[in-house]
Order: structure tokens, then C-alpha cells, then sequence
């Protein structure tokens, strides 16, 4: 068995052995401190083991069916192992402050999101990687209509919206997934692999147009499950209403999924699609509506939920910017960028799920001055909100400073053309989520302490696993370059030059 | 990473030995307890001395680089240290004003119960304006400033349970914001224009002969377009119309902090940029143009606000705002005569030789205004001052010593000789015969409204309880406004300037005309100034235009609420309305009738959406193991 597959498959087998009757909290707070120790492990052995960091590592391949050629092939290249080193950081820390009287079954649900997240991002098959996405989406459906805040009819209603959402853009991603595969297969044997998917990509290209089309339905679909405006309106209620540890494993962790479809599957086997102008361009709206209308949507929000849940639909926007742009160094923030906001935001959503539970109000208006009560919660709280607002030093940052620098272009033009004007538009952004970050961060924690609203601190084992996020972001964003080493194989994707 | 050559050690340990007493701070205050402080304050005098020790470092021709951070393909962004005559001598501006309000602080603060909060957040400071001091690319300058700007935040708002402090910090922050939105779209404009390439030292080659040089000469408009965003960075941290309003707000922090970060070093960064970056500003006529007007306005504006202040900290405040103009006004000049070619830029630049006069003497003047408020228990309206020249006759001599070298009183003072540097190159040049003008009557201003001050304040019989009872503050607050004292004396002498390596410019021939000027703008402004405040209790003048700070405020609030709040409010109705009601709608219609159909089949919500799914994925395998093959073959 290949170290790849015993990670996707320990946080399955944990969530099996919980539901026989395994204690809940140790076991799932163990496989995910063993699962981190993994997928560590393969980051130091990765450029040894991938030839310079640029192919894939630790390939293995298990054949399910002959005709059409389903393999259940695992293998990591470094935007991969990124994301899976995300969803194990993101997973500890979300089933470790798992309040001890919840029910098992949060633990249950938190590990077979993160298999199904691990599984995504680990398999070479795209059947496989189609499969896993949906895996995990079944617990985080249920989770939200089975013990989300809120009112009964309130919260099935938003389990339905996300469910009806999330499986409508699933549709039609895998409408285009089969279109792909058919396209390739070129009236042969239908072949979901991707190694060989690419090799067809490169030997004999689809026409551009077709590709631009293909790749415009992926983007839909890929778009939905990551809240790419206007297919978005699922994310800020759906996070606003989940248990903690699914909003933190959510948003943090399984919405990447979108993005990383996109990078591993769409621009390499479709590499001209984003050169159809009509394409790119609209791209280039759908992502300045994430960050300029989704900006001010957040700044009219007058609770943290729903500035949080939106501000985190809003910085998408920046990721699809770096995509859209398709240059090196902007592809590769992307990837850095959806580290970051994983980080971050599965940061808040923890402190946020505390802040809940301890105080029962989320109203900007009814909290204040909390930093006097609990300070190290509120560095806490400070790291994230920092972070969320691209603070140099944190690693939101040295994404966004990537992606800007990628997209705006360094070919010695001193013209602007869409990106260029695109790139001025999102800049704005940096300054609207610093509004409504620091609006509501001055609202909950500075000022006077509010009479009846008392919150203290997190005991030291509990801040361990925010400790560990805020670590994270804080080591990326000093050195974004021991991750950019990993990234090698984002060079190999052809530029998509306008 | 490549392995690039060892970084250089000193401008390594200087850098990072602020961050990292910060960190230490951070993690460990619970077992250090009072030793944080002493660790704060050893880290700055360790700084001070690395600052020394590298003054006679050579000039690099290179930028060494201290620390990786991005690098992919051919761009190649890292941690520097250009060290050059600028950079040594701000550095030893920003360690020797730092080390000594550290020490002011362990008086100022030692009842605060966020004392070792402060500390931390004083070093965290130090160690950003480092950043800013040594950087050799606009990238990392980028970063150092926005991290200056937090910890800018963080001390302004080191009383965050004041309504008053937290509004002010988050103010300060988002007016920077615009600001370094300007200044990021310059830099991603230059870095584009460059080839990637955004090092001074690259950046200055290639606008002398290299592609830059080809597009100033041909795109006018995009190098001038480049050249105002960077500004409005400068606008943004050195507080210049229209950006100004955040620095007076500012003073809410406690008042080592004003000193030190509002009007010595960090708000003088925005000049430093712009020096830096003069070549941007030579190669755009109207850029430079702009530079002396957004200067001047703000000089001379500022100079009117601060005639009308009540608050000691304010009048301050004010007048940093217009001595920042000044120097901005100053960049600008120098650029539109090097752009005119009247001559090559010397060694010297009058705005950063104001800028070293003006950190001695402002910060020597904040501090002492630390020492009144801290003996009159925390008062800081003058009106409720008076006569304090006899109870604390040390903090009187200094701040004459201050009072005198701001009004720039002839030939004994710093501030004569930087001012006069700069009212000899409005004078100079063709066109900056209206600047040096607004020059002369900023002066005027100036020496009335410090005189006002001076009167109100250390003049007559003390007018409350606490300025009657006020003593001469603790020792370890006089000793560094002693000192402060002697720099501001010594600051105009050659072997200090030297020492400093000020960019003092060359005498110009004093113009007798410049000389005149100035010389009556200071009779008019203190005569006046004290015929009109000596004996007075009260404000005789009653001008509200200027004591209300021409409305900026009172206009921006409703600009942020109709531009921000309300655009925000009806957009987010839309959104609601048409995404949310379109898009939404119709899948949920949908949702309801299959809901209901699941719920006729399997009775229950939850069984519905497993049922859901699991027919999704069963779905899924068919039309991937049957359909697809059919439809491929």
C-alpha cells in the first residue's frame, strides 16, 4: 500500500472506528497528528523524490476497471502535497476544538471530509477526484442540516440551498468532465487518467475554440463549489449556519477543491482555453464581482458570521485572478493564496464557533471590548484578521503580492490592458477588506466592555491548535519561498499570454 | 533557494534583532514579567550602536541580500539593505530618536497596566522601519511600510478601550490603505515597465539609460501616471493633503509614541520614499509640479489649523503635518530642477536635511509636551496650563530650544538652515517662485502659532490645580530630553551633519531676498503671537474654520457614508435581489418539489438528502461506466 493511499484512507478508517465505538476525540485527534506526520515527512522527501520538485512523487496506480480505464492512481505533485499539508493542519485543529460534549458523530463527519478533501487532491484519476469531492460534500450536507445555528426551518433551508447549489455545479462539472474525456478519447478507449489525459492534450490539441468552450463549462462548474460570483450565493449563509469544525474544514479546506480542479485539470489539458478572449474576459468580470461586489456585500454585513462567510467568498476573487492571469509566478501565489485563506479562515471560523458558544451573539453591534477579558484570544483574532486583510509577514500576503505582480505582467509594456486595469480594480479590494476587518474587529474588541457579555480566555490545550494556524500563516508569510520551492510543475503549464 | 553570498552580518542583526525582542515579547511575557521592558530597551540601544558601527560602511554598489522571499523564474523579489549616505544617516535619525524615547517611555509608562504591550509593540516598530530604512527594492519597501502601519495601529490604539483611541488607530490604518493603494498600482507599473526589475539601484540605471529612460521620453503619461501613484504612498504615511486627516487623530496614542513614530521617523518615511525615488519624479515635469503643490497646500493648510488648537499635542501634531509639506515641496523642487537640468543632484537634498533637523527638534518637542501632560496629570489643553516656565524650568529651556530651531530663528538654529534650503530652491527655480512665497507666510504662521503656544503655556500664572502643582518630571524623562537638547544645538554644526551624513546641501548664496523674507516672516509671526496670547486666559481669536480643521473630517464622514456605506447598502440589496433571487429561486423551487417527492418516498429530511445523493452518485457511475463508453464508441 503506497504512503499516499494509508493518508487518504486513515481519516476514513478513524471515522469507521469511531462510529464501532472508538473513543471519538482521541482517535481522531491521533490519526490527524499521524497524518500530519505524513504528509510532512513527504514534503522533505519531496525533491528528492520528484526529480527537482517539478514531476509527481509517490505515484502508485491500482487498476479498477479495463474499459473505460478507471485507475485508482494516487501521486503528489507540490500543489498537492500543499493542499493536503492544508487539510491535515486544517483537520487537526478543527476535530481538536471539538467541544467535548458534542456528539460523536462531529468528529465522524470532520474526518470523512478531510479523507474525501485528501482523496481529491491525492488521486491521478479524474474519475477519482470527481468521486472523493463528492464524498465529502455528503457530511457537510448533513452536518449543516443536522446541527447547524440557528432555527430548524432555517437551517434545513440552508442545507437545502448549499445541497441544491453544490450538486447543480457538481452537474455540470461533470457534464464537462465527460465532455473532456470523450473529446480525448477520440472514438478509442475512454481513459480517465490524467497522465494520459495530458499526453493526448499534448500530442493531438483540441481547437481552440472548442477548448475555450470546454474550459468555460468546467469553469462553471468548477466556479459553483468555489463560490466564483454569481454562482455564489450558497457560501456566506452555508458558513454562516455549519457546525464549526465543517465551516473551518469547508470553507478552509474542501471550497479549494474548485480551484485545484482548475489548476490540474482545466489549463492542462485544456492550456489554450483561457486564451479564448471571451473566456478570459469573463473571468475577469466573475472575479471582479467576487472582489468588488462581494467587498461591499461584506461591508454592509452587520454580523461576524456573515462578514466573515462573505469576506471569504470575496477573496476568491484573487485566487481566480492568478488563474486568470496564467503566468508563472501568478499561478504559483494562487496556490500560496489558497493555502492562506484556508489557514486564516479556518482560524476565525474557530474563534468565531468559540465566540458563539460563549457569548450566544454574533451582532457587531452587541459585542465590544472583548480584548480587555481575553487578550490571547484576541491576538488570535488579530492574526486572522491581519492575515484576511494581506498583511505583509502573514501568508495571505505573499499570495496576493505574487498574484498581483503576476497578473500586471513584467514584459516592459507600459500599456494597461483588461488584466492590467483588472488588477488596479481588485487592488481596491486590499482596501475594502481592510474596512470591514478592522470595522468589526474594532466593534467586538476594542472599546468598553459591554455589561453581561463576558468571554475569557481558551485554556492552554485548547489554544494549541489555533496556535498552530497562526504559526502557519506567520512562517508563510516570512518565507512563502519554502513552499515555493515545491512548486516547480506550475512552470511546465503553458502561459496563457494575451 | 539559490545560495547567495553570506549576508552581510551587521544589517542582518539590525534588522532582525527588533523582531525578533518583539516575538520574544509576544510568546514569553508571562515568564519575563518587567524584564520584556529592559530587553525593548537594550534591543534599541544594541540598534543605535550597529547604526554607528556601519557608518563607515562602504557604499554598496549592490544591495546584499539579508533574506530570500520570493523567487520564481526570473523574478527574483528579496530582503536587502541598500546602504548608502541616505539610508546610514536615517538609520541613525530612526536608532538614536528610537533608543531615546524607549528610555522617555520607562518613565512615561511605568504605571500603564499595557506597559509590556507597548514594549513589544515599540519594537515591533523599530523593526519595521528598519525595513523601510535599508530596503533596496520598492517591494520590500512595501512591506516594511504597511508593517510600520500596523504597528502604527497598534500603538495608536494602545488605549483601545477608549472609544476615542480605537477609532483613531482604525483611521490611521485605512487612510495609509488608500494610500498603498496608489503606491502598490506604481510599483506594479514600474515593475512592469521594468522588466521585473524593482531595485533602486536597477530602477535608477534604467532611467538613465535603459528602458525607463525610453518610456519616460515616449509614454508621458504612463510615467507620469507611475510616478503620482508612488506619491500617493507618500501622501498616504507622510499625512499630505488630501490624506492628511488620520496624523492630528494620531496624537491619541500615548505621546513617546507621537514623538517617535508621528513626527521624528515613520510619517518622515513618506519622504524618504520620494528621495529615493527622486529619479520617478525627474522624469515627469508634472508629477514634480504636483509634488510642490499637494506640498505647499498642505504646509500652508496645516500652519492654518494649528494657529486655533487648544490640545498641546495637537498644535504639534499640525505643525508636523506642515513642516512633512515642506519637505515633499522640497522633493518636488529638487526634481523639477534636475528634470530642468539646471545642475546634477548633489550629495545633498534639502528635503532630507530638513528631515534630520525637524526629527531632533519635533521629537524633542513631543516628548516635552509628554513631560507637561505627565506633570499636570494627564491634561492637555494649554488653556488649562500656564506659568509652567517656573515649575519645571528644564522642560522650559528645551522646549525653547525646540520652539526656536521649528520658528528657524537665523544662524543659531537647524531649522533656519534647513528651511532656508528649501525657500532658496523654491526661489531658484523657474517656477517655483509661488512656493517659496507660500513658504514665506507658512513661516509666519509657524512662528505665531508656536509662539501662541509658548505664551499659553509657560507664560502667566498657572490657570488650574494641576498646572499649579506641576513639578519638574522624573529624571529618566529630562535626561532624554537633554540630550535631545544638545542634538537639536549641535544638529546644524558640519562634524554632526557629517556625522549624520544629513544630505546637507550645499550653501547656495543666500539670496538676499530669501534671507529678508524669512527674517520678517519670523518678526511678524512672533511678535504678533505674543502681543496677541501674553496675559490671556482665553482664546481671543475665534477663527472656526481653522479650529475646525476646515471640515475634512465632517466632509469625509459623509463621503465614506454616501460613497462606502450607502453604495455598500444597495448593493448588497441587489446582490440579494437579483443573484440571490434568480439564481437561487429557481433551483429552490426545484428543491422544494424534489424535496417533497423524497420526503413522500423516505419520510424525513435527512433520509432525503442521503437518498439525494446517494442517487447523485449512483448517477455519476452509470454515466461514467455506461453512458460515456456508448457514447464514445
Amino acid at each position: 500500500m503506497s504512503v499516499l493511499e494509508i493518508v487518504i484512507l486513515l481519516p476514513i478508517l478513524a471515522a469507521l472506528a469511531i462510529w464501532l465505538g472508538a473513543p471519538a476525540r482521541a482517535t481522531s485527534v491521533g490519526a490527524a497528528l499521524i497524518n500530519l506526520a505524513i504528509v510532512l515527512g513527504l514534503l522533505f522527501q519531496f525533491k528528492s523524490a520528484s526529480a527537482g520538485g517539478a514531476g509527481y512523487a509517490f505515484e502508485s496506480a491500482r487498476v479498477v476497471l479495463e474499459n473505460p480505464a478507471i485507475t485508482f492512481g494516487v501521486g503528489a505533485d507540490g500543489v498537492s502535497l500543499i493542499l493536503a499539508l492544508l487539510t491535515v493542519l486544517v483537520t487537526l485543529s478543527a476535530v481538536w476544538q471539538i467541544a467535548t460534549d458534542k456528539p460523536a458523530i462531529y468528529h465522524i463527519a470532520s474526518l470523512l471530509i478531510a479523507g474525501g478533501a485528501l482523496g481529491a487532491f491525492l488521486s491521478t484519476d479524474v474519475f477519482f477526484i470527481y468521486a472523493f469531492h463528492e464524498l465529502a460534500l455528503i457530511p457537510t450536507f448533513l452536518m449543516i442540516g443536522l446541527y447547524g445555528h440557528g432555527e430548524d426551518s432555517h437551517r434545513k433551508a440552508v442545507a437545502w440551498k448549499t445541497t441544491i447549489y453544490l450538486g447543480a455545479g457538481s452537474l455540470i462539472l461533470l457534464a464537462g468532465l465527460a465532455w473532456l474525456v470523450l473529446e480525448y478519447s477520440g472514438g478509442q478507449k475512454l481513459t480517465f487518467d490524467l497522465n494520459a489525459l495530458r499526453a493526448q492534450a499534448a500530442s493531438t490539441p483540441l481547437p481552440v475554440e472548442k477548448q475555450g468552450l470546454i474550459f468555460f463549462v468546467l469553469l462553471l462548474g468548477f466556479g459553483t463549489l468555489v463560490s466564483l460570483f454569481p454562482l455564489h450565493s450558497w457560501a456566506a449563509p452555508a458558513y454562516a449556519t455549519a457546525p464549526t469544525p465543517v465551516a473551518m474544514l469547508h470553507s478552509g479546506v474542501l471550497k479549494k477543491f474548485g480551484l485545484y480542479g482548475i489548476i490540474r485539470i482545466a489549463m492542462p489539458l485544456l492550456p489554450q482555453g483561457l486564451q479564448v478572449e471571451w473566456v478570459q474576459h469573463a473571468l475577469l468580470y466573475m472575479l471582479l464581482g467576487n472582489i468588488l461586489v462581494m467587498g461591499f456585500v461584506t461591508i454592509s454585513q452587520r454580523s461576524l458570521d456573515k462578514v466573515l462567510g462573505n469576506s471569504s467568498v470575496m477573496h476568491m476573487g484573487y485566487i481566480f485572478l492568478g488563474i486568470a492571469s496564467g503566468t508563472e509566478i501568478a499561478l504559483q501565489g494562487a496556490v500560496i493564496l489558497m493555502f492562506a485563506h484556508g489557514i486564516s479562515i479556518a482560524l476565525l471560523f474557530a474563534l468565531m464557533g468559540r465566540m458563539r458558544a460563549q457569548l450566544g451573539t454574533l451582532e457587531l453591534s452587541k459585542l465590544g471590548g472583548l480584548a480587555s477579558h481575553a487578550p490571547i484570544f484576541t491576538i488570535l483574532f488579530a492574526f486572522g484578521t491581519f492575515a484576511s486583510i494581506g498583511l505583509p509577514g502573514l501568508a495571505n500576503f505573499s499570495g496576493e503580492v505574487m498574484i498581483f505582480l503576476g497578473a500586471f505582467g513584467s514584459d516592459g509594456s507600459s500599456t494597461l490592458g483588461p488584466l492590467q486595469w483588472t488588477v488596479i480594480l481588485a487592488l481596491w479590494g486590499v482596501v475594502m477588506s481592510a474596512v470591514y476587518m478592522l470595522r468589526a474587529y474594532r466593534s467586538v474588541f476594542q472599546g468598553s466592555a459591554n455589561a453581561g457579555l463576558f468571554m475569557n480566555d481558551p485554556v492552554v490545550s485548547q489554544r494549541i491548535p489555533l496556535m498552530l494556524l497562526a504559526a502557519a500563516l506567520l512562517i508563510v508569510g516570512c518565507c512563502p519561498w519554502l513552499l515555493l520551492g515545491l512548486l516547480k510543475s506550475l512552470s511546465v503549464v503553458p502561459v496563457a499570454a494575451m | 533557494m539559490p545560495a547567495q553570498e553570506a549576508a552581510p552580518t551587521l544589517p542582518t542583526l539590525l534588522l532582525l534583532l527588533p523582531l525578533f525582542t518583539a516575538l520574544t515579547i509576544l510568546l514569553g511575557h508571562k515568564l519575563l514579567k518587567g524584564a520584556s521592558v529592559i530587553l525593548s530597551v537594550a534591543s534599541a540601544a544594541i540598534c543605535f550602536i550597529i547604526s554607528m558601527m556601519l557608518l563607515h560602511s562602504e557604499n554598496s554598489e549592490i544591495a546584499p541580500v539579508l533574506l530570500p522571499f520570493i523567487s520564481v523564474g526570473k523574478i527574483n523579489i528579496v530582503i536587502d539593505a541598500l546602504l548608502d549616505q541616505q539610508s546610514r544617516g536615517m538609520m541613525l535619525i530612526v536608532t538614536s530618536i528610537g533608543l531615546l524615547v524607549h528610555i522617555f517611555s520607562l518613565g512615561y509608562m511605568k504605571e500603564d497596566a499595557g506597559k509590556v504591550r507597548f514594549f513589544g509593540a515599540l519594537s515591533l516598530f523599530m523593526f519595521s522601519m528598519t525595513g523601510i530604512v535599508l530596503a533596496g527594492n520598492l517591494v520590500m519597501m512595501f512591506i516594511f511600510w504597511e508593517l510600520v502601519g500596523l504597528s502604527s495601529y497598534l500603538l495608536i490604539g494602545h488605549w483601545f478601550q477608549k472609544a476615542s483611541a480605537a477609532e483613531a488607530s482604525k483611521k490611521a490604518f485605512l487612510t495609509n490603505r488608500i494610500g498603498d493603494f496608489g503606491f502598490m498600482i506604481g510599483i506594479l507599473m514600474l515593475f512592469a515597465a521594468n522588466h521585473g526589475d524593482v531595485s533602486f539601484l536597477g530602477l535608477k540605471s534604467s532611467f538613465a539609460a535603459g528602458p525607463l529612460h525610453d518610456v519616460a521620453a515616449t509614454q508621458t503619461a504612463f510615467m507620469t501616471a507611475a510616478a503620482l501613484c508612488l506619491f500617493m504612498g507618500a501622501v498616504g504615511k507622510s499625512a499630505q493633503f488630501p490624506l492628511h486627516v488620520w496624523l492630528p487623530d494620531a496624537m491619541e496614542g500615548p505621546t513617546p509614541v507621537s514623538a517617535l513614530i508621528h513626527a521624528a521617523t515613520m510619517v518622515a518615511a513618506g519622504v524618504f520614499m520620494l528621495v529615493r525615488c527622486s529619479f520617478v519624479f525627474e522624469a515627469s515635469h508634472d508629477a514634480a509640479y504636483t509634488l510642490c503643490c499637494i506640498g505647499a497646500i498642505t504646509a500652508f493648510m496645516a500652519a492654518l489649523m494649528a494657529t486655533q488648537q487648544s490640545d498641546i499635542k495637537r498644535v504639534l501634531a499640525y505643525s508636523t503635518l506642515s513642516q512633512l509639506g515642506y519637505m515633499v515641496m522640497a522633493v518636488g523642487l529638487l526634481a523639477l530642477q534636475v528634470g530642468g537640468h539646471l545642475h546634477e543632484a548633489g550629495p545633498g537634498h534639502p528635503a532630507m536635511f530638513h528631515l534630520y533637523t525637524h526629527a531632533f527638534f519635533k521629537a524633542m518637542l513631543f516628548l516635552g509636551s509628554g513631560a507637561i501632560i505627565y506633570s499636570c496629570h494627564h491634561e492637555q489643553d494649554m488653556w488649562k496650563m500656564g506659568g509652567l516656565m517656573k515649575h519645571m524650568p528644564v522642560t522650559f529651556v528645551t522646549f525653547a530650544i525646540g520652539t526656536a530651531s521649528l520658528i528657524g530663528v537665523p544662524y543659531i538654529t537647524s531649522g533656519f538652515w534647513s528651511k532656508e534650503a528649501i525657500l532658496g530652491a523654491a526661489f531658484e527655480v523657474e517656477e517655483g517662485r509661488p512656493f517659496f512665497w507660500i513658504g514665506v507666510v507658512t513661516a509666519m504662521l509657524t512662528a505665531f502659532y508656536m509662539t501662541r503656544m509658548f505664551v499659553i503655556t509657560f507664560f502667566g500664572k498657572p490657570r488650574t490645580d494641576s498646572a499649579h502643582h506641576a513639578s519638574e518630571a522624573p529624571i529618566i524623562m529630562v535626561l532624554p530630553l537633554l540630550v535631545l537638547a544638545v542634538l537639536t544645538l549641535i544638529s546644524p554644526w558640519h562634524w554632526a551633519t557629517n556625522m549624520f551624513q544629513a544630505m546637507e546641501p550645499k550653501h547656495a548664496e543666500g539670496h538676499p531676498t530669501v534671507l529678508i523674507a524669512s527674517f520678517l516672516a519670523l518678526v511678524i509671526g512672533v511678535s504678533v503671537g505674543f502681543f496677541l496670547y501674553k496675559g490671556k486666559d482665553k482664546e481671543p481669536l475665534n477663527i472656526k474654520l481653522f479650529a475646525n480643521k476646515f471640515y475634512f473630517d465632517e466632509i469625509y464622514a459623509v463621503l465614506v457614508k454616501v460613497f462606502q456605506d450607502t453604495v455598500a447598502w444597495i448593493i448588497a440589496g441587489l446582490e440579494r435581489l437579483v443573484v440571490d433571487g434568480i439564481m437561487a429561486r429557481l433551483p429552490a423551487y426545484l428543491a422544494a418539489r424534489v424535496g417533497s417527492a423524497a420526503r413522500n418516498l423516505q419520510g424525513g429530511h435527512l433520509q432525503g438528502y442521503t437518498f439525494l445523493l446517494g442517487l447523485g452518485v449512483l448517477l455519476v457511475i452509470y454515466v461514467v461506466v455506461f453512458a460515456l463508453p456508448a457514447l464514445g464508441h
